[in-house]
């Protein structure tokens, strides 16, 4: 591990040589560090899984009850994926929670009115739904990138307008859809369900699974991913570097508009309904998912994986406390310590790296 | 220039050691600081200086050794604990609160106050008590994002001395300063020598050392290598101490422009407003030329060379790059023509402090590495190996992070960053600022290998000699216009100035 650490000398072949045959190792090095940091997470996670299941009297671990917990989390997962980007670039998006019950509402109200059933109804109420969300994030970013204004601002404008605007269209009452038989099947089906013994898996979860791989890779792999980072890291270099960081920026509020839709659809999947007031205060839970999974609130750092986690561990907390019959006062109060813990340690484990 | 007679040391260092990721920072580092005295720290980027002062500031711990103050071992764990101890550290990037006006900045943290509430009145005779000490007249209630770089730091000293400081450390004080400014600077320290506060001084201009230092200790690799009295320090045994070898000659041989090399720059009658207005520039640059933008801070210099590359959009005029008019409308469309800017501030513009080596290398020519939808990590770290091999760059991968290398590395990786394109154009601003000899000279070679590929370099510089040692032709500004033009024969010191300061055309 020693002659990792140094820089190579000799000429300029050698050094070369030396750093080629070195990359596998750094590689490999990165690796394990990330297993090492995910590898304690979970064995940290089971444990508390295995204390949380004997005082449950087993309840916890039975597959009905995991599988609820994948369920629960997918909306705010979905959610914070697109705020992961939004975060990264050091932005925020205070909107997502009152896009959820504006998108919900028209896609409500689509489902109802479009002339055809079936998959084409199911689909095109999904495009209207994230054309809303989309061009709603559009919104958010155009003050944020032509004035340079603060996200927190325009996105709290939008959270205001979007609240409104759902209620109105919704005459401040839940829509009911009619014609529920795609949405029933991603609110409360199961894929593989024949199976004896195997719960199935919900098809929201199948959903937010696609979501978290395709945005993962969409950060992690793509160049559009990297300018993300780099933009939230240094925002003059990366257009000194030609860099669009206008249009860069653009899209990580249509992300984030576009996940909030795709949430939307899933809450009102559930609940075969569009409510206006869906969704409150869900923004401010999407936020922890983000800054629990380790992704730095002063941009230019975050993961996918970390968010979904961050996602997970949440769900799993009020999951186990209502299984433990935690009073919902005393649940607001753990969570939030939990949240700031989570934080506090992901801090010092830095501190302890860069020694 | 001559030391008081070698009392006990003010401040003494006993093998100091501090490693970072990678990195053994210093290794072993003892020192010592004499009250009266101006004792000159020296070396290469990379060398430990930096490292060395932040724990003396309290800014970073040390993993071993001892510090002695007054005779008696003392602990600084913080940047108050210094302040204690009577040590002030002035930063190359200084450290105060732009909204806050100057006397706000002098008394920030040592307020004086009257009950719970600021004693303004107290504050603002205390700054001038110190500052009329000084005998320096500084604009007191403008804010510090106003102040020119000399004020910003008069105030900074004013800062140290209202807390009572005895030992001074400033970091690359003359980088950004005028010669009138500088001059000034040395007044101001000589004075507060006569009042026996002692001052430890970094720089890489070590021609201006014999002017202020009474001691100097050349530092290479994170050693202390040699301290002695300045006078027996000549410029050559300096240099050679720093590198660990004999650098001959400063600038190397500049191949001769061919007789007819095209022009492959060709910039007319731009004029852009972002800070210094630049009025109606042109000029031509030929394949294997190097043109040098001299001047004076603030005469416009950066702001030519950011309208050419795009980093400020132009109001109008054009550019051309090998006889094609390419529109600029961003970096991008600059990048695109072939434009390569490598900006003065290599922090602030040049770099993600966060992100690797590799990243930052290919940040600006990703989509060649993109195959399909996914970027080619392999190949990335392929050609970032390359780059560091090539340009010495000292870090132990390519994954290791740009914020952990010393500046002179980091600024190798800008220019990595830069040559892995295709630029036909590279625009240097002050390439070499705050680097040490070893590394300049490296920039100077890889500027001469560019010309041999028939590269077109336009280089900002203040520093004269650079300018006149490294340009086929200098051109001089002065208020965002080109003054006057010299051949490489032509141009003396006191041409180039007397236009540059307005004597002269």
């Amino acid at each position: 591990m020693a002659d990792v650490e140094s820089p190579p000398a000799g000429p300029p072949e050698t050094v070369k040589a030396v750093l080629d045959a070195r990359a596998g190792d750094v590689a490999a090095k990165k690796r394990r560090a990330g297993l090492l940091r995910a590898g304690g997470f979970a064995l940290g996670f089971v444990v508390v899984i295995a204390v949380v299941n004997v005082l449950a009297h087993g309840d916890f671990l039975e597959p009905g009850n995991l599988t609820n917990v994948l369920r629960q989390i997918t909306v705010n997962a979905i959610m914070a994926v697109g705020q992961t980007f939004v975060i990264i670039t050091a932005g925020i998006d205070l909107s997502v929670g009152s896009l959820i019950a504006l998108t919900g509402v028209v896609m409500a109200q689509a489902a109802n009115a479009l002339p055809f059933g079936g998959p084409a109804n199911f689909i095109v109420t999904l495009v209207i739904g994230l054309a809303v969300g989309c061009l709603a994030g559009y919104i958010n970013a155009l003050p944020v990138v032509k004035l340079g204004l603060p996200p927190f601002i325009t996105t709290l404008a939008m959270m205001q307008v979007a609240r409104g605007l759902a209620f109105i269209l919704a005459h401040g009452q839940p829509i009911p859809v009619a014609n529920s038989v795609p949405f029933d099947w991603l609110g409360t089906g199961y894929l593989l369900s024949g199976i004896p013994g195997f719960p199935g898996i919900p098809y929201a979860v199948l959903v937010m699974a696609v979501v978290a791989i395709v945005f993962a890779l969409l950060l992690g792999r793509t160049a559009y991913g990297r300018y993300v980072i780099a933009l939230g890291g240094n925002e003059e270099a990366a257009r000194l570097a030609g860099i669009n960081t206008g249009r860069v920026k653009t899209l990580v509020y249509v992300i984030s508009g576009g996940c909030a839709a795709l949430a939307g659809l899933l809450l009102m999947a559930r609940f075969s309904s569009g409510a206006p007031q869906n969704g409150t205060g869900y923004e401010l839970q999407a936020i922890a998912a983000v800054v629990v999974g380790g992704t730095s609130l002063m941009g230019g750092r975050g993961t996918i994986v970390g968010t979904f986690f961050g996602a997970l561990l949440i769900g799993v907390l009020y999951n186990v406390m209502n299984l433990l019959h935690v009073e919902s006062y005393t649940q607001l109060i753990v969570l939030g310590v939990v949240i700031l813990l989570a934080v506090v340690l992901d801090e010092l484990r830095k501190r302890y790296v860069a020694r | 220039m001559t030391a008081a007679a070698p009392a006990a040391p003010l401040l003494t260092m006993h093998g100091i050691v501090k490693t970072f990721p990678g990195v053994r920072a210093l290794d072993g580092v003892t020192f010592d600081v004499r009250a009266g005295e101006v004792h000159a720290l020296v070396g290469e980027n990379g060398a430990g200086k930096s490292t060395l002062m932040k724990i003396l500031a309290g800014a970073q711990p040390a993993d071993a050794g001892e510090i002695v103050v007054d005779g008696a071992p003392v602990t600084i764990d913080g940047p108050r604990a210094a302040e204690r101890l009577g040590i002030g550290m002035i930063y190359q990037e200084f450290n105060l609160v732009p909204e806050l006006g100057v006397i706000e900045n002098i008394v920030l943290g040592v307020e004086p106050r009257r009950g719970m509430f600021l004693d303004r009145g107290a504050a603002a005779h205390k700054a001038a008590q110190v500052l009329a000490e000084l005998g320096i007249v500084l604009p007191l209630d403008r804010p510090a994002r106003r102040l020119s770089v000399a004020e910003q730091q008069l105030t900074e000293i004013a800062k140290c001395l209202v807390r009572n400081a005895r030992l001074i450390v400033m970091d690359e004080p003359t980088a950004a300063l005028t010669d009138r400014e500088i001059d000034a600077l040395f007044a101001l320290i000589a004075k507060l020598k006569a009042q026996n506060v002692a001052f430890v001084y970094i720089s890489h201009r070590l021609e201006e050392l014999p002017r202020i230092a009474d001691r100097v200790t050349v530092l290479r690799d994170g050693k202390a290598i040699e301290t002695r009295p300045i006078a027996q320090m000549p410029q050559d045994d300096m240099i050679r101490l720093m590198v660990g070898r004999a650098l001959e000659n400063h600038f190397p041989e500049l191949p001769p422009v061919a007789a007819d090399a095209p022009v492959v720059l060709d910039v007319r009658g731009i004029c852009s407003a972002a800070g210094v207005h630049v009025q109606n520039v042109s000029f031509a640059v030929h394949a294997g030329e190097i043109v040098g933008l001299a001047g004076l801070v603030g005469a416009g210099r950066t702001e030519i060379v950011r309208a050419i590359a795009g980093a400020d959009v132009p109001s109008s005029g054009e550019i051309r790059v090998d006889d094609r008019r390419i529109v600029v409308r961003s970096p991008h469309s600059a990048i695109k023509a072939g434009i390569a800017l490598i900006t003065e501030d290599r922090k602030a513009q040049g770099l993600v402090l966060g992100m690797s080596v590799r990243e930052n290398t290919t940040l600006a020519h990703l989509e060649h590495f993109v195959h399909g939808v996914f970027v080619d990590k392999p190949e990335e770290t392929a050609t970032t190996n390359t780059e560091i091999a090539e340009l010495r760059i000292r870090t132990p991968s390519a994954e290791q992070t740009v914020r952990n290398l010393s500046g002179g590395n980091q600024q190798k990786v800008v220019l990595g960053k830069w040559l892995i394109g295709s630029a036909r154009v590279f625009l240097f601003d002050e390439p070499t600022r705050g680097i040490d000899v070893g590394a300049k000279a490296e920039i100077y070679a890889l500027m001469v290998e560019l010309l041999k590929r028939g590269a077109a370099i336009v280089m900002v510089s203040s520093e004269l000699p650079e300018v006149l040692g490294m340009s086929h032709r200098v051109l001089v500004v002065r208020g965002g216009e080109i003054r006057a033009e010299f051949a490489r024969g032509d141009a003396t010191p006191q041409k180039v100035i007397a236009v540059a300061t307005g004597i002269a055309a």
